[in-house]
C-alpha cells in the first residue's frame, strides 16, 4: 500500500478511535456514581438537588423533557422538511432550487445561541399569549424553535436522498403514463424511503443534542413535566448549565457525568439506526 | 503588490512591537456572575496604573469560581457566598485558604410593575419559594399562579437564598432554573405574575422592587444601597474572594487596590455597597 494510502487509512480509524476514546472517558468518570448508586433511583426519581446535604441526583425529569422536544421538533419538523425536500428536488426550476439550498444551507450556520435569543424574547411570549400560559418558558417554546432548526440537516438529507433514486424510475413511470404528481408520491418518494428515514433519524439527534436552545428557552424546571405546555429543562441543558459548578471527583461531577453517560448512549443509538437504515438500502438497492 | 509589501511590513512592526513589551504578571479571576461587572471594572480601573499585571475576569457562578480555585485553575474565586465546609476542606488540602470581604450586595425581590403586590414579610417570602403559597392572591394580589424564577444551582446567589431565605429548606419543585440574572430580569419585564431574586446592581425600570418587612408589624423597606449600609435591609449579603496560598506580590497589590477608597468608589458605582 502506497504510503498516502496508508495514511488516509489511519486517518479514518482515528475518528472511530476518538469516538471510542470520548466514550470511555465518560463512562471512566461516571463509574464511580454508579458504583455507589445501589438502586434505579437515578433513573426513575424526579429530585435532583446538587447543593442540598445529602445532595439528590435523579434524572428522569430531564429525560422526559428531552423526550418530549424532541418528539416535538420532529413531528413539527419533519412534514416541513420533507416537504420542502420534494419540491426542491422535484418540482421548483432548477435555478430557484439551487438558490434555495445555498439558504437551507446558510440557515444551519446560524448559532444556537441566536435562535435561543429569538426563542426567549419573541417566541416565548407569542406562545404565552396564543395559548394563555402562566409563562412562555417552556418545552413547547423550546421545541418550536427546535423544529426550525432541525429543518436544514433534514431538508438536505432528504433532498439527497430524493435526487439519488435514478432518472430511469420516472421516465419507466412516465412511460406508463402517470402524472407528475403521481410519480412523485407513488415512485419517487417510496424509492427515496430509506434517506428518508435516516434523515429524520439523524435531525432527531441534532435535536436531542441541541443544547444553548434549550437551556435558554425551555424554562428550566427540575421536575418531570406533565405536560409540554409546561417549564422543563432536557438533560443536555442540564449537563450544560451545572458542569462547570462542580469540582472534580466531586459527587455532582460523576453525577453530571453519568447523565451525559445516558444521553452519550441515546444519541449513539439513534445514529447507529441512521446508519443501519443507509447501510440496509444500499445492500437493497 | 506595493499593497501586500505594505500590509506585511505593518503586521512585522506589530508583532514586533508586541513582542518588546515587558512580560506580564496575569492574575486570572473566576466565579459569581453576579460580581463579574464589578471584578472587571476593578481589572480595568487597576491595569490603568499597573501596565505590568493582566487582570483576567471571567464568570460562571460562584460554584464555578470556588471549584477552579480548588483545581488550580483560578487565583481568585469570587463568591456572593460562604465557602462550604465541604469545599473548603479540599481548599485546604492545597493550602492556606484566605477570605476577603470585597462588597455587600442587596438582594431585591422583583416582579412585574404590574404587580399589585408592593411588600411581603420575609416569611411570606420563603412560604412563596418552598411552594407553600402558590397564588398572589394569598399575599393581597391578583387571582394568578406564582411563577417562580431562581437563579441555577451554580449560582452563589440560589445558595445563599436557599440557605437564608429558605433556611436551607428545598425550592419548589415548580421553581424555573434561570440560566443567568439577565434572563430572569427578561422573564419579569414580560410576565406579569413572576417573581424572581436578582441582585441590586441588575434592578432596572423594567421591574418593579418589592419591599421587605422581617415580620408583620416591621416597616417594609426596598432594597437600596442606602438601606444596606444602615443595616435596615435584611436580604444583604457580602461578597467574598477566595485565595489559596500566600497572598503577596502583584496579588497584594491588586487586593489593596480593591479594598482602598478607588476601588471602594468603582464598587459603588456599580450598584454595591462598599465595605465601610
Amino acid at each position: 500500500m502506497p504510503y498516502q494510502q496508508k495514511l488516509v487509512t489511519v486517518a479514518g480509524y482515528t475518528v472511530l478511535l476518538l469516538t471510542a476514546a470520548i466514550f470511555l472517558f465518560v463512562a471512566a468518570q461516571a463509574w464511580p456514581f454508579f458504583r455507589e448508586q445501589v438502586d434505579l433511583s437515578f433513573f426513575t426519581g424526579d429530585r435532583w438537588l446538587p447543593v442540598s446535604s445529602p445532595p439528590t441526583f435523579q434524572i428522569k425529569g430531564f429525560l422526559v423533557s428531552s423526550f418530549m422536544i424532541t418528539t416535538m421538533a420532529v413531528v413539527l419538523g419533519c412534514p416541513i422538511g420533507i416537504l420542502s425536500a420534494v419540491s426542491l428536488a422535484e418540482l421548483l426550476p432548477r435555478h430557484v432550487s439551487v438558490l434555495l439550498r445555498s439558504v437551507f444551507e446558510m440557515t444551519a450556520g446560524i448559532p444556537s445561541v441566536v435562535w435561543g435569543f429569538l426563542g426567549l424574547t419573541v417566541i416565548a411570549p407569542f406562545v404565552a399569549r396564543v395559548f394563555n400560559l402562566n409563562t412562555g418558558l417552556t418545552g413547547f417554546s423550546a421545541g418550536l424553535v427546535l423544529s426550525v432548526m432541525v429543518l436544514p440537516t433534514l431538508v438536505s438529507l432528504a433532498d439527497e436522498a430524493l435526487r439519488a433514486v435514478p432518472r430511469e424510475y420516472a421516465e419507466a413511470s412516465y412511460a406508463l403514463g402517470t402524472t407528475r404528481w403521481q410519480t412523485i408520491w407513488r415512485v419517487i418518494v417510496p424509492a427515496a424511503r430509506g434517506g428518508l428515514v435516516a434523515a429524520v433519524l439523524l435531525a432527531m439527534g441534532r435535536a436531542i443534542g441541541e443544547t444553548m436552545t434549550v437551556l435558554m428557552v425551555a424554562g428550566g424546571r427540575l421536575t418531570t413535566p406533565g405536560s409540554i405546555f409546561e417549564p422543563m429543562r432536557p438533560i443536555t441543558a442540564l449537563i450544560a448549565a451545572e458542569v462547570t459548578n462542580a469540582a472534580r471527583h466531586s459527587e455532582q461531577y460523576h453525577a453530571l457525568f453519568a447523565a451525559g453517560l445516558v444521553l452519550f448512549t441515546i444519541t449513539l443509538a439513534v445514529n447507529a439506526i441512521a446508519a443501519a437504515v443507509i447501510g440496509g438500502k444500499k445492500e437493497a438497492g | 503588490m506595493k499593497k501586500l509589501l505594505l500590509l506585511v511590513l505593518t503586521l512585522a512592526v506589530v508583532l514586533a512591537a508586541v513582542g518588546c513589551q515587558p512580560e506580564k504578571t496575569v492574575i486570572d479571576i473566576n466565579g459569581s456572575d453576579t460580581m463579574v461587572n464589578m471584578g472587571a471594572a476593578l481589572a480595568e480601573e487597576f491595569m490603568k496604573t499597573n501596565r505590568n499585571i493582566e487582570v483576567v475576569v471571567s464568570g460562571g457562578g460562584s460554584g464555578t469560581g470556588i471549584a477552579a480555585l480548588i483545581d488550580g485553575k483560578t487565583d481568585i474565586a469570587q463568591s456572593s457566598r460562604d465557602i462550604r465546609e465541604s469545599e473548603r476542606t479540599k481548599a485546604q488540602a492545597r493550602g492556606t485558604l484566605h477570605e476577603i470581604v470585597v462588597a455587600w450586595d442587596g438582594l431585591a425581590i422583583a416582579v412585574h410593575p404590574s404587580n399589585p403586590v408592593k411588600e411581603l414579610t420575609m416569611a411570606e417570602l420563603a412560604a412563596i419559594y418552598k411552594g407553600e403559597l402558590t397564588n398572589w392572591n394569598q399575599v393581597g394580589g391578583n387571582n394568578a399562579s406564582i411563577v417562580l424564577l431562581s437563579r441555577d444551582t451554580t449560582s452563589g446567589t440560589h445558595v445563599f437564598f436557599k440557605d437564608f431565605v429558605l433556611d436551607e429548606a428545598e425550592f419548589a419543585p415548580a421553581t424555573m432554573m434561570m440560566p443567568s440574572t439577565e434572563a430572569i430580569v427578561q422573564e419579569l419585564a414580560q410576565n406579569t405574575n413572576a417573581i424572581g431574586y436578582i441582585g441590586l446592581g441588575y434592578v432596572r425600570p423594567a421591574v418593579a422592587v418589592l419591599g421587605l418587612k422581617a415580620d408583620e408589624a416591621s416597616k417594609a423597606v426596598v432594597a437600596s444601597v442606602e438601606a444596606v449600609l444602615n443595616h435596615t435591609y435584611g436580604l444583604a449579603r457580602p461578597l467574598f474572594f477566595y485565595i489559596i496560598g500566600e497572598v503577596k506580590g502583584d496579588l497584594k497589590t491588586f487586593l489593596d487596590f480593591v479594598v482602598s477608597a478607588n476601588g471602594q468608589k468603582i464598587v459603588r458605582d456599580l450598584g454595591f455597597v462598599p465595605i465601610n
